[in-house]
């Protein structure tokens, strides 16, 4: 029995179809969306979700952070931003990244809010480095 | 009674201006396509939210130290008013409209004895505020200009709301702006973000649905759902509001090259006359002339 998977960014629905098993990237460790499971609701980490079919990854998807919410036959995961793994730019990623790291040294060491969204910022294009470094070196 | 030359001269002023409303049109007609498509796109994502949101609204409900972006800060004091106007005008009364909305909103809740901020978006708003308002507004953004209108925008906006609210900077938030209900109509809506009002009885939290696990918790997950709901909001208002404007800008161009169109007729109509006019009356001279000899 398979189970409907949809990817959302805020702009538009990136992947709908039903698959074998997603394994998502769960704030608090991977987690796998399989049929029949208890419903849940989870805040992700920048990572990359991995579609399954017949025991193979058939797709990837890097999200930058967001929402999931599984039920028994039904997994919608609302992503801050979701993108291809193939079409990831390690240079983008990288520049972001220092860009963070810039505002973070400059920001207000007090402002724990803030900072605590500037981490998980730097935490997704810290693994959207390395889903695209992965990906360069594999096509290589 | 105008000459022929000036007659002249003011059809062909006509036509140049029909050809620029119609091709007006024609660009709006384009853009409104685009922008509908891209407000349908938006909407899985918004459905999913607020289904999301009803669930952990009902789980949470009447819990004590809820987020000011749900509850409110507890007072009713200080509005923030967001009109989303354009930032060109030509499109029939869309900014007009929401002007006019926004002014009978301040002046009512001052009348309440509330205090009103504004942050208007759109240049045409902001212009008109200017001119009545200038010590209420707080900032302006720009609009979209025109373009497409990329999340980020949204997100900004929203970030800064969910930091105002944060410091107290004001109570309530109310959004009016031009609800796209068909390419005719505009409707002048206003929506209250902030305290977000949960859909109460949503159907799809029934009393039998298996009870959710929450990962890492319900307030933890509330309280990043919510400013990302905000942005989610803003951004539908903002694609509506420019799928609005397109479509306003394309009836009230229609109607322009109508009239247009009929003044040109009216003005050949009258140059014809004037012509035949002209023409008798050097045939009566010439004809009068002869007789005389």
């Amino acid at each position: 029995m398979p189970i409907e998977v949809e990817i959302v960014s805020p702009e538009k629905v990136l992947f709908s179809r039903s698959v074998e098993m997603a394994v998502i990237p769960g704030l608090e460790g991977d987690i796998a969306a399989m049929p029949d499971r208890a419903p849940m609701m989870l805040l992700l980490r920048g990572g990359v979700v991995e579609l399954y079919e017949n025991g193979a990854v058939t797709d990837r998807f890097f999200v930058a952070g967001g929402f999931a919410d599984m039920t028994a036959d039904r997994c919608t995961i609302l992503a801050d931003q979701a993108i291809a793994l193939a079409d990831l730019s390690v240079d983008d990623a990288r520049k972001r990244l220092a860009a963070l790291e810039a505002s973070y040294d400059a920001a207000d060491k007090m402002d724990v809010p803030a900072l605590d969204l500037l981490m998980a910022k730097m935490q997704s294009a810290r693994a959207e480095i390395e889903a695209a470094g992965g990906e360069a070196v594999k096509a290589a | 009674m105008a000459s022929l030359k000036d007659l002249r001269a003011r059809i062909g002023s006509v036509k140049s201006t029909r050809k620029i409303t119609s091709a007006m049109k024609m660009v709006a007609a384009a853009k409104l396509r685009r922008a509908q498509t891209r407000a349908e796109a938006a909407r899985p994502y918004a459905a999913a939210m607020r289904r999301m949101l009803a669930e952990l609204g009902a789980s949470t409900r009447g819990q004590d130290g809820l987020p000011k972006l749900l509850a409110g800060t507890g007072n009713d004091r200080v509005h923030l008013v967001i009109p989303l106007t354009s930032d060109r005008g030509l499109a029939g009364g869309f900014n007009a409209n929401i002007n006019r909305r926004t002014r009978d909103l301040i002046r009512q809740l001052q009348a309440d004895g509330k205090t009103v901020r504004l942050l208007p978006v759109g240049r045409k708003g902001h212009d008109y505020l200017m001119r009545e308002f200038s010590d209420l507004i707080v900032d302006h953004v720009h609009g979209s200009g025109g373009k497409e209108i990329p999340f980020s925008a949204a997100a900004e906006l929203g970030e800064r709301l969910a930091a105002m609210v944060e410091k107290g900077e004001f109570d309530v938030c109310t959004v009016v702006y031009n609800r796209f209900q068909n390419v005719m109509s505009q409707v002048p809506t206003e929506m209250q973000l902030i305290p977000l009002a949960l859909p109460a009885n949503d159907v799809a939290v029934s009393a039998d649905a298996p009870v959710y696990e929450f990962e890492p918790g319900e307030e933890a997950l509330l309280s990043s759902l919510l400013p990302r709901n905000l942005q989610v909001q803003l951004y539908a208002t903002l694609l509506e509001s420019a799928a609005g404007e397109q479509g306003a800008r394309m009836t009230a161009m229609d109607n322009a090259t109508r009239n247009a169109g009929k003044a040109i007729d009216r003005l050949t109509l009258k140059y014809n006359r004037t012509r035949q006019t002209n023409i008798t009356n050097e045939l009566i001279e010439i004809i009068s002339g002869a007789q005389a000899l």
